[in-house]
């Protein structure tokens, strides 16, 4: 007997009776002795709970947690504090124990707060229309290259250096066997090159792919960009912090087509990078080449609203190989928990978490340069994450920091062989000012 | 009690109410305006809700009574497998050490992490026969993409370009051929045969030099055995292709079959079906991909590795196919899967599929008179009938499905595999007792019931849940996707 399994040996032997067979050996006549395993699987022997929890708790003993550690290290994934309440109410199991509302009847609580969640994310970006959630924003980003070509019957895709390096990775790999071409746009002092672009588009051009706060940090200045890129018949993907949007001017008012991004700020703990999730958000005439679920709103048959998954003919369940994608779960309980942070903070707190996280970051900035042992990296303006030059190893000063219980940014250096040295810091509204002093002291005298 | 119509958060917001509580700031206050440029600020806030801690509770609670999961009742949702998701895996993934670690940590600052993901792999390389696994793929169609994208490379790493072609059989998941089509592949469809099975001879007029692999579902979405794996692993290797194993009903063989002894190169696990962690409502789950030895190479990058003192990330792949998930995947997901597999250990895991297929053989005993069962013989752990006895009183498997809601219960996968029509796809999982089961086949004779004395009845269905059938066609057509205040 195992605690999972409820059935008693008596009651598989009824069951068994039922059946008309004598053991359950016999129903798995079908599968061939020669594929048969003689012996048992090796395995450590099974624990108890208690067991269990002594050794999860020792390996998970042995990571430096942003509990304990001030954490400056930002780079795509955010240290965030999240309100108590979240944890409470995503851990409901009505929530996190039901499948993808198949049965709308008994799914309206997910879908009518998914369906808040895709208004919430349109609300943010400036967008029309939010699908349900991708895996992160990485495949997001690769989604919506994707669904650019869908849209306009070209390969080409035009990606900024300065979106997140893992997020371009993905979408190399997305695109190797799909025959579109990537052409990587290089910066300026850390931002966009509005002159480089132009050299860049073609006909063939079906996307131009920038991220804001870029990779460095640093805002951009979308300016005429859209025209730009409109005026060669190209759609233009704004990846964004969410955060930053209660303060940004938000990508659908930038001329933004798409607009995607990693959503993990929004009240998702950082988990040593997943799960997170991706957002999407597209201007109204592109909804039918979305990628994912779409939650909408309907009547049933006494006229009361209702909430089902829509225009599910895009999907891969109905579509096959000629789907929008091949995407089927995705990351819904991220999305509810993010639809919960915004609703926790609302309208005057999530501008204020971003004013925070802009301010405490500019004080850190300020401060590091200060102690002279750091210049400024770029000139741009930033949110909550900048780049400063040491001069010195930046390996050794991480690691003299998380001597002191600090973990701190993280080398461009890793990406960007031409920028040895420099080292990205993010600052939230989880650092304390003492955290900060204490930071910038250490950091200047190593 | 549950209202029938739920307002939106957005009705019952009230501005000036808020459910946080932040710091004062304790940096200058500077102007924002100083600090970023006017013209990149935005000109009015995002119209988010304004709640307080109160409503927010008390809004999210109201909806989650509207929501049926697992620990409500029975789910048995084919090829989904909704078994019990143990709350202490629950636990454990929120310890502070897994779920407050940024990625891009120091790697002596993540020893922890990376050794779960190192003992994991070697857990899951066991139980499917396998040489390594990754973790990024975030869900089972995820995984596919992957797999499907090793198999490619691996055939051009050969110099081989003309393997374009993908053979999936028609009782596949709709995921197969749509990560076929990302992957590049083009599809060869292949009939099943009167058993239910993969028609060998129509594989054999498949196959051909264009061929670059086959992907299975073993036991397939019929809940039957392939019993002729080896020789369909022996013909497409012969042909000089490489075997895909969809993992989505792995539940049925652990312990008792692997997929790399039957001759399958490349496997996923979806986490969130076999391994027991919770769905959420729609993800996240977790598909990890395994491969064979010949094929670790292009795995895509980082794998984790262990040099007998330190674990660490292994970036230096040439032949990877690269990222296709940000850092290591959904990390705290893979911790609920260890401690699932530590927790059943060998006996455990083997017992989980005999009783699964044992229930699932129940079901199919004692609802074989009254449900036509398309495939007539012992199933796996899943057992699909078709509604065509119940059609001809007019009820359909949706009816079906529908009535089963009042009954308390979350109905089957229906529809699908889409060769049997009307079908009624049920898979109990081995988390549930003889007397769940004896209830559910009860539900299922009274349906049977009613439809041969009350057609309507059932057709009316449901009269038990919040709302009643609700119009998917008008959904479609005139999309509401965003909730719009009446004055706009």
């Amino acid at each position: 007997m195992q605690r999972y399994i409820p059935n008693t040996g008596e009651q598989q032997e009824e069951m068994l009776r039922d059946i008309g067979v004598s053991s359950i050996e016999e129903l798995f006549a079908d599968i061939p002795e020669s594929i048969r395993l003689k012996r048992d699987l090796d395995l450590p022997e099974a624990l108890s709970e208690m067991e269990l929890v002594r050794h999860l708790k020792e390996l998970s003993g042995r990571n430096a947690s942003t509990d304990e550690y001030a954490c400056f290290l930002g780079a795509g994934a955010y240290d965030h504090y999240i309100p108590s309440v979240i944890q409470h109410l995503v851990r409901r199991q009505e929530f996190y124990t039901a499948y993808t509302p198949y049965q709308p009847e008994i799914s309206q609580g997910t879908l009518q707060a998914i369906f808040e969640y895709q208004t919430m994310i349109c609300s943010l970006t400036g967008m029309d229309v939010s699908n349900a959630s991708m895996y992160d924003g990485a495949t997001a980003v690769a989604e919506a290259a994707a669904m650019a070509c869908r849209s306009t019957g070209r390969a080409g895709i035009i990606v900024a250096k300065t979106v997140h390096p893992q997020s371009c990775e993905v979408l190399r790999t997305y695109s190797r066997y799909t025959g579109r071409s990537i052409t990587e746009w290089d910066h300026k002092d850390g931002r966009l090159d509005l002159a480089g672009l132009e050299r860049l588009l073609s006909d063939d051009t079906a996307a131009v792919i920038v991220q804001s706060p870029n990779f460095f940090g640093l805002i951009e200045d979308l300016g005429n960009l859209s025209d730009m890129v409109h005026e060669n018949g190209s759609l233009l993907i704004v990846s964004c912090n969410p955060i930053s949007l209660a303060m940004l001017k938000p990508p659908g008012d930038l001329g933004a087509d798409i607009a995607v991004g990693e959503g993990q700020p929004l009240g998702n703990p950082l988990s040593f990078g997943g799960p997170y999730l991706g957002f999407m958000a597209a201007k109204e005439k592109f909804m039918r080449k979305m990628p994912g679920r779409i939650v909408g709103e309907t009547r049933d048959r006494q006229g009361r609203r209702g909430y089902v998954l829509t225009i599910q003919t895009r999907e891969q369940h109905i579509r096959r190989e000629k789907a929008t994608s091949n995407i089927c779960s995705n990351h819904s309980l991220n999305a509810l928990a993010a639809a919960m942070y915004l609703s926790a903070l609302g309208k005057s707190g999530l501008e204020k978490v971003a004013a925070l996280c802009c301010r405490k970051a500019r004080y850190t900035y300020d401060e590091l340069l200060k102690t002279g042992a750091f210049s400024p990296a770029f000139t741009g303006p930033f949110f909550n994450e900048f780049a400063v030059r040491y001069h010195g190893d930046i390996d050794r000063l991480n690691e003299k920091l998380l001597e002191h219980r600090i973990i701190g940014g993280y080398p461009l250096e890793r990406d960007y062989p031409e920028l040895k040295g420099v080292w990205l810091v993010a600052v939230t509204e989880k650092q304390t000012r003492k955290e900060i002093d204490d930071f910038v002291e250490r950091a200047g005298s190593l | 009690m549950i209202q029938k119509e739920k307002a939106l958060i957005f009705e019952i917001s009230r501005p000036g109410r808020f459910a946080c509580s932040l710091p004062e700031c304790d940096v200058p206050q500077k102007d924002l305006s100083e600090l970023i440029p006017g013209e990149l600020l935005r000109d009015s806030p995002p119209d988010l809700p304004e709640v307080s801690e109160v409503d927010l509770v008390r809004h999210y609670t109201r909806l989650s009574q509207r929501n049926y999961g697992v620990d409500a009742g029975f789910y048995p949702l084919g090829s989904c497998t909704m078994k019990y998701n143990p709350k202490v895996n629950e636990d454990m993934a929120c310890l502070s050490g897994f779920a407050n670690v940024h990625p891009y940590q120091d790697e002596k600052a993540v020893q922890g992490c990376l050794e779960l993901l190192w003992k994991t792999d070697r857990l899951l390389s066991e139980i499917t026969g396998m040489e390594r696994f990754t973790f990024q793929p975030a869900a089972g169609a995820h995984g596919e993409m992957t797999g499907l994208m090793i198999i490619k490379a691996w055939h051009e790493s050969r110099g081989d370009h003309a393997r374009t072609k993908i053979i999936i059989p028609d009782s596949a998941h709709g995921t197969n051929p749509a990560s076929a089509a990302i992957a590049g592949f083009n599809v060869v469809e292949v009939k099943s045969d009167e058993n239910g099975l993969v028609n060998l001879h129509e594989l054999e007029k498949a196959i051909d030099g264009e061929t670059a692999g086959l992907m299975l579902t073993n036991p397939n979405t019929l809940g039957l055995f392939e019993k002729h794996i080896p020789e369909i692993a022996r013909m497409i290797h012969e042909a000089g292709g490489l075997l895909y194993y969809d993992g989505a009903n792995m539940n049925a063989i652990m312990g008792v079959s692997r997929p790399g002894d039957m001759g399958f190169d490349v496997i996923h696990l979806n986490l969130h079906k076999t391994f027991s962690t919770p769905h959420g409502g729609g993800g996240p789950g977790a598909g990890p991909v395994g491969v064979v030895k010949e094929l670790v190479p292009f795995l895509p990058a980082p794998t984790v590795e262990y040099d007998g003192q330190r674990y660490y990330a292994d970036y230096t792949r040439p032949l990877s196919i690269g990222r296709v998930r940000s850092f290591h995947g959904n990390f705290t997901v893979v911790v609920k899967a260890y401690a699932y597999i530590l927790t059943m250990g060998a006996k455990g895991l083997r017992q989980v599929s005999e009783t699964a297929v044992l229930n699932a053989n129940y079901v199919l005993a004692k609802l074989r008179d009254l449900y036509h069962l398309p495939y007539d013989r012992h199933c796996m752990h899943e057992v699909v009938f078709s509604a065509e006895n119940q059609k001809k009183q007019g009820v359909s498997a949706l009816d079906i499905a529908k009535r089963l809601l009042d009954y308390g219960f979350h109905p089957p996968t229906i529809y699908f595999p889409l060769i049997v029509k009307e079908a009624l796809m049920i898979e109990p999982t081995e988390t549930e007792s003889k007397e769940t089961l004896d209830s559910f086949i009860k539900a299922m004779e009274d349906i049977s019931g009613e439809a041969k004395q009350d057609p309507e009845l059932v057709k009316g269905a449901p009269y038990s849940t919040v709302v009643s059938r609700l119009d998917e066609a008008m959904a479609a057509r005139k999309p509401k996707v965003r909730y719009m205040p009446m004055s706009e």
